[in-house]
């Protein structure tokens, strides 16, 4: 049995008497220590599976299983960074970790080993030096490493990522990718994200799983990227390995899943 | 800094002794004068208007209300006719015979009695409004009818309720104060973005920490509008029930000063009215700015 599974999972939106299939059956594994990747085009209903992954919603059918039990509610083991960063901006960026902190290891560890948990993980994203600015003060980048750290200080068992670098410029993006699989290769964490990024996907993945259009997404194929690590951006861009995988997932998401607005377009 | 610049070269052609003194200057006190005379700048470019502006009312009155059998005093009337009551607040012959200090000061106290049980239960109320959907359903239709009740009208019945004025004039105030601090509160609480409510999820903090947390912080921009419209209410009916109720009081020093065709007592008296009204907003105004740092900025 697989560290996290995803376990035949229906999600289907009730509005009145309408309803919209978003979910149809879809099953993921991720083992312990893996980056998955879940790609589709926008809309497919991506966000909603991490979504259901994190139990801030609940699916229609099916499960989410961690550790061979079953979760129905969120919780700090599975940690999300959120793609708008969610940071609180009437707390600091220190306090904005040691709200995460403190809650999630209030009995573990004492006052002055909450405060050392929360700097080193400030360090790693390499923000202790703004910990006492506000949100609004630091750019898109720092806050998203910011929620990055936010989500590791929960030591979570999945980390879930939910485009986490969609907002971002290309150059900032490239850095926090850079970051992301550092630490990935640093801690070992076992990481879930949702992206449509094809190069990030290839590069930071062990898997990548392919969605179909909504409604109704369904597991397109999986991919698995047996290129070793640690990656380098720009070794890998004329790797002809790299390439290939580049290939099958544009393969996928440009030819025989266009979103249906390309295909009325023609 | 064009005006330094000016100054300095002028500055040869002065009478000698002066020249001597501008130049013992420190080098430096050009650029360090810089900042400073732009802020003289902007202090008169934020003065000068009102000030001409009240000047240009004054006079205005003045002149119309100099004339023989004018029904209203002249600002310089006002004056003169009110002199003691300027320079000596804080007299007390005993009764209702005080100084305007006094006066005042019995009012801000209904006020704040008035006015903090209304921050009391009407962000509490609101949060309850903001927060679950059948409360909404339940009570919001009450408040919007009886938000619109004018707050004098409340008075009668309150003096019927409490037998006393006092009881009833802080009634008044609070049942003025508090439809805006509902309203306002239930709209932050309900405006609290979903990334919010997911951070609080995953973290599950429980219902406390929720709402000291996330939920207080995130509304207190809207719970501030309602605060500072409701510091705002309070005042102009504490004046209107204390006309009524009698006793200590700003409004009953008007009413009795029109009682004893005092006029000039009037105005000086509104005049003060206007002040306090104005520094009451002025306070939950900065209150806000320091509380809410940072939380609007997103």
């Amino acid at each position: 049995m697989s560290y996290l599974r995803i376990d035949h999972v229906d999600k289907t939106f009730a509005r009145g008497s309408q309803e919209t299939e978003v979910l149809r059956d879809i099953t993921v594994e991720v083992e312990k220590g893996q980056f998955v990747s879940i790609i589709g085009h926008s809309g497919c209903g991506k966000s909603t599976l991490l979504n259901i992954v994190a139990g801030l919603t609940q699916p229609s059918r099916g499960g989410v299983l961690l550790e061979n039990r079953e979760v129905n509610d969120p919780g700090p083991d599975r940690a999300v960074v959120f793609q708008n960063h969610s940071l609180l901006p009437w707390l600091t960026v220190y306090d904005n970790i040691r709200l995460a902190v403190d809650k999630v290891f209030a009995a573990k560890k004492g006052r002055r080993e909450r405060h050392d948990w929360t700097l080193e993980n400030l360090d790693l994203v390499q923000m202790a030096h703004a910990k006492d600015k506000r949100p609004h003060e630091i750019s898109g980048g720092m806050k998203q490493r910011v929620g990055i750290a936010r989500a590791l200080a929960m030591q979570p068992k999945v980390l879930l990522l939910d485009e986490p670098f969609g907002a971002l410029d290309a150059l900032t993006r490239a850095h926090l990718q850079d970051s992301v699989m550092a630490i990935h290769q640093t801690l070992g964490n076992t990481v879930l994200m949702i992206t449509h990024d094809v190069d990030e996907a290839v590069l930071l993945s062990d898997r990548v799983v392919m969605m179909t259009n909504g409604p109704a997404a369904r597991v397109g194929e999986v991919l698995e990227i047996g290129m070793a690590r640690p990656r380098r951006r720009l070794e890998l861009a004329a790797d002809p390995s790299y390439i290939k995988y580049r290939q099958r997932l544009l393969e996928f998401l440009y030819a025989r899943h266009r979103t249906p607005q390309l295909q009325a377009a023609e | 800094m064009n005006t330094m610049a000016i100054k300095a070269a002028k500055a040869p052609g002065l009478p000698k002794s002066r020249t001597s003194v501008i130049t013992n200057l420190p080098v430096n006190a050009a650029p360090r004068a810089g900042p400073l005379l732009a802020a003289l700048v902007d202090l008169a470019a934020r003065v000068i208007p009102p000030a001409l502006v009240l000047a240009l009312v004054l006079l205005v009155w003045e002149m119309l209300c100099a004339r023989k059998g004018a029904s209203l005093p002249p600002p310089s009337r006002v004056l003169s006719d009110t002199w003691e009551l300027i320079v000596d607040p804080f007299f007390d012959r005993g009764g209702l015979d005080k100084g305007l200090f006094w006066h005042l000061s019995a009012s801000l106290q209904r006020v704040a009695l008035g006015y903090a049980l209304a921050a009391a239960v009407g962000v509490a109320l609101g949060t309850l409004v903001g927060q679950s959907v059948w409360a909404l359903r339940g009570l919001d239709p009450l408040f919007q009818v009886l938000r619109t009740v004018p707050p004098l009208a409340w008075l009668p019945l309150s003096l019927a309720a409490f037998r006393d004025g006092q009881p009833s004039a802080i009634f008044v105030i609070f049942i003025t104060a508090i439809w805006p601090i509902i309203i306002n509160t239930a709209v932050g609480i309900r405006n609290i973005p979903q990334d919010y409510r997911n951070v609080a999820a995953v973290l599950r903090l429980n219902a406390a920490e929720f709402f000291s947390k996330i939920m207080i912080p995130a509304a207190a921009p809207y719970i501030f509008t309602g605060l500072r419209i409701g510091i705002g209410l309070s005042w102009l009916a504490i004046v209107a029930a204390e006309m009524l109720i009698g006793g200590v009081g700003i409004g009953f020093f008007i009413w009795d000063a029109w009682n004893s065709s005092h006029i000039s007592e009037i105005i000086l008296a509104l005049t003060y009215v206007g002040i306090t009204g104005f520094i009451l907003d002025r306070l939950v105004a900065l209150t806000a700015s320091i509380v809410t740092r940072g939380t609007a900025a997103n």
